[in-house]
């Protein structure tokens, strides 16, 4: 009799703690759904359908089947977007990742002032990118720029940052590397903290420092910090967009457009939000192959 | 756990209120019958034009017996909001539009023809007319407009013994002349945007150069003179990256003799204490008429589907374009009356817009021959302008080569 009431009262309760804990999920499913799933949805049936303003006003969008992926594809600027973007994120990333990893270890060592050198170092991260942008084209300017004051004080001609073709997808990764080396010096800051200093001790014993150290020892414990830097940063470099409008707005000539800035001018530019649409899924196309790799590398560091 | 729970909830509120205001999309004013209260939206989000504007809206407001709740927004947001708007069904009674966004606007269905509401709409300056007009019905008005010119810095001009030139050569030796150290002879936007082809029109419809042909001489001839410009060192090679607001401050920061803008600078022009004048965007041969493209906005009435509402906005728009207050918003703004009878007057009492009031008469709007496509051909102009600058391609390739993409 006992044990008879207690068995259901008890799957009674833990069904309401069941209940309980899917509506303490439940908002964040609802936020997830709505603000990005919606959207993916979204965006994937609008790249199968003419969208245009006129969609806007009667709400008709007719499907066109594959014909925006096509547009994307015959366009002549397809292929060099494509490469300015593959040019764009590995530069940046290498970039981004040497001086991070490097101001890293430099800050490890502590001295007078560490901390808060650290902090400054986190200002490029603070400041809105549309500013930085804006700070960044006076400061590349060709004739008045500071960069090139200072150069040509040193008796070297002035670059034509942003004015030559030929210079400014470099100029632009100079800049995204600004932007991206906070992000990168606290993650890879933040696991160096976390190993442990006997290993030094014990290696330095066995001969390892230097160089040796930091490849026998830094770089096999930082590996998961290392991945997940540099996965989100691929992630985060392919849908770049603000940099490069506030500084070149893709040209001079074209050469700084790439798949985001693509996406970017046909959706609100040109109002063409089907072709827009379909720029930006092969965008997270790239991205998606890029979180399965991470995914991947992952799970088998979980099985090892 | 209290403190728990108020977090859930606070994420909750936000999250709803989040996705009201992401549905809701601005206010609603289309069923409400009463036609006592206009909304009004345009893109004069800075003063003193915000201020100016707001005085001739609540004049008209007045006179017609309507409350006016304005808004405005950043001239790059207006067609993205006008397009939300529209797909919520929550479109203000009145619309300002660029004028070049007029007809693709009007192509959608979404703007009633003044013609309806029996607006007069002769009187007018030819070109304004044709870039409101859309299949044969004028869907908008302007009170004023404006164009672009030459200024240049009077002292400059004087020590290097130099007159403000009137042809293309002229402009090439006047320009070399000025130039001086790190100070440049002229500056104009090339930039890749509207804004570059925008200013690349005056040359290439004066030279008789015409945007539904790109690759006849006369437009690559007018693109040589801007690469010569560029090579010979009168203009900086930054031209590619200059909005006009750039080349503006590089005039009053004495960093160039002359420039290529409009009269909306003026104000800020009159501030620098710069000496200034302006003259007429320089001919390449003497006896040609020189062609001005058409800037300025245009006020419209939306398909909101309230009829009531939509007669009172159709009497604001023409309310604004109403002599007194054209003559009014001309001299305040810098920009010239759209009625052509207005022009002698005005011109006695802002001497100094007397430039661009000679232009208005025959100045071109930009959809003028291609409607809705005009947008298609500014790319092409531009892609063309920083292919021939940036020595990618010669003057005579650019264009052929921008239309390929």
């Amino acid at each position: 009799m006992t044990s008879a009431t207690i068995v259901p009262s008890s799957r009674r309760h833990k069904r309401r703690e069941e209940l309980a804990k899917a509506l303490f999920l439940a908002p964040a499913a609802i936020f997830i759904a709505l603000y990005f799933g919606y959207p993916i949805v979204k965006n994937v049936v609008m790249s199968f359908q003419e969208y245009n303003t006129r969609t806007f006003f009667t709400g008709e969008a007719p499907w066109v089947a594959l014909d925006n992926y096509a547009t994307v594809v015959k366009s002549q600027l397809f292929w060099p977007a494509m490469r300015n973007t593959a040019l764009f994120t590995l530069g940046s990333i290498v970039g981004q990742f040497i001086i991070g990893m490097g101001l890293a270890l430099f800050f490890q060592r502590r001295f007078p002032l560490s901390g808060f050198l650290r902090a400054m170092l986190l200002l490029p991260w603070l400041l809105p990118l549309i500013v930085g942008s804006a700070s960044w084209r006076s400061i590349l300017d060709q004739d008045g720029g500071v960069l090139n004051t200072v150069l040509r004080a040193f008796g070297l001609d002035g670059v034509p940052w942003l004015t030559s073709p030929d210079v400014a997808l470099i100029a632009v990764i100079l800049v995204n590397i600004w932007v991206g080396v906070p992000f990168n010096v606290t993650l890879l800051y933040g696991g160096l903290q976390e190993i442990p200093t006997e290993l030094y001790e014990a290696g330095s014993l066995d001969g390892a420092t230097g160089w040796k150290a930091f490849w026998h020892i830094t770089v096999p414990n930082l590996r998961p910090v290392i991945s997940v830097v540099l996965v989100l940063g691929v992630v985060y470099t392919l849908k770049v967009l603000d940099i490069i409008l506030g500084l070149t707005d893709g040209g001079p000539a074209n050469a700084t457009q790439t798949i985001a800035v693509r996406s970017y001018q046909t959706s609100f530019i040109d109002f063409d939000f089907g072709i827009g649409a379909a720029y930006s899924n092969i965008l997270i196309v790239i991205s998606l192959v890029f979180a399965a790799i991470y995914l991947r590398t992952n799970r088998k560091a979980v099985d090892e | 756990m209290p403190k728990t729970r108020h977090l859930v909830t606070a994420g909750l509120a936000a999250t709803m209120s989040l996705t009201l205001v992401a549905c809701g999309g601005g206010g609603s004013n289309q069923s409400s019958g009463d036609s006592s209260t206009l909304s009004v939206l345009d893109y004069y989000n800075n003063e003193p034009d915000k201020g100016f504007i707001q005085k001739a809206l609540d004049a008209c407001a007045t006179k017609i017996g309507v409350t006016v709740k304005r808004e405005t927004v950043p001239g790059a947001d207006l067609i993205q909001g006008v397009l939300q708007r529209a797909s919520s069904k929550t479109l203000p009674d009145v619309l300002m539009l660029d004028n070049p966004d007029v007809q693709e606007i009007a192509k959608t269905g979404g703007l009633t023809p003044l013609s309806d509401y029996g607006v007069d709409t002769s009187g007018f300056a030819e070109g304004i007319l044709q870039a409101a007009t859309y299949e044969g019905e004028v869907y908008g008005l302007a009170p004023t407009v404006n164009t672009i010119g030459l200024f240049y810095n009077v002292d400059m001009l004087e020590e290097a013994g130099v007159t403000p030139p009137k042809t293309w050569d002229e402009l090439k030796t006047v320009a070399a002349k000025l130039k001086q150290g790190d100070r440049y002879g002229i500056a104009f936007s090339a930039i890749a945007t509207y804004e570059g082809s925008w200013q690349f029109l005056p040359f290439m419809w004066t030279n008789g150069g015409d945007e539904t042909d790109l690759t006849s001489p006369e437009v690559a001839q007018a693109l040589e003179l801007w690469v010569d410009l560029v090579k010979s060192g009168s203009a900086s090679s930054s031209v590619i990256n200059w909005s006009q607001a750039d080349v503006n401050d590089q005039f009053i920061a004495g960093k160039t003799a002359m420039m290529i803008n409009g009269p909306w600078q003026i104000p800020a022009l009159d501030e620098s204490g710069i000496k200034y004048d302006s003259v007429l965007v320089p001919v390449r041969e003497a006896g040609q008429t020189p062609v001005a493209p058409l800037g300025g906005e245009v006020w419209t009435v939306p398909a909101t589907g309230n009829k009531d509402k939509q007669k009172k906005a159709a009497e604001l728009v023409s309310c604004l374009s109403e002599k007194d207050n054209e003559l009014q918003l001309a001299k305040e703004r810098f920009t010239v009356p759209t009625r052509t009878d207005l022009l002698d007057t005005y011109v006695q009492d802002v001497p100094s817009m007397k430039t661009f009031a000679d232009q208005v008469v025959s100045a071109r709007s930009r959809t003028g021959k291609l409607g809705t496509e005009w947008p298609a051909a500014a790319t092409v102009i531009y892609n063309a302008i920083q292919l021939g600058i940036t020595g990618k391609a010669t003057p005579q390739e650019a264009f052929a080569q921008a239309e390929a993409k």
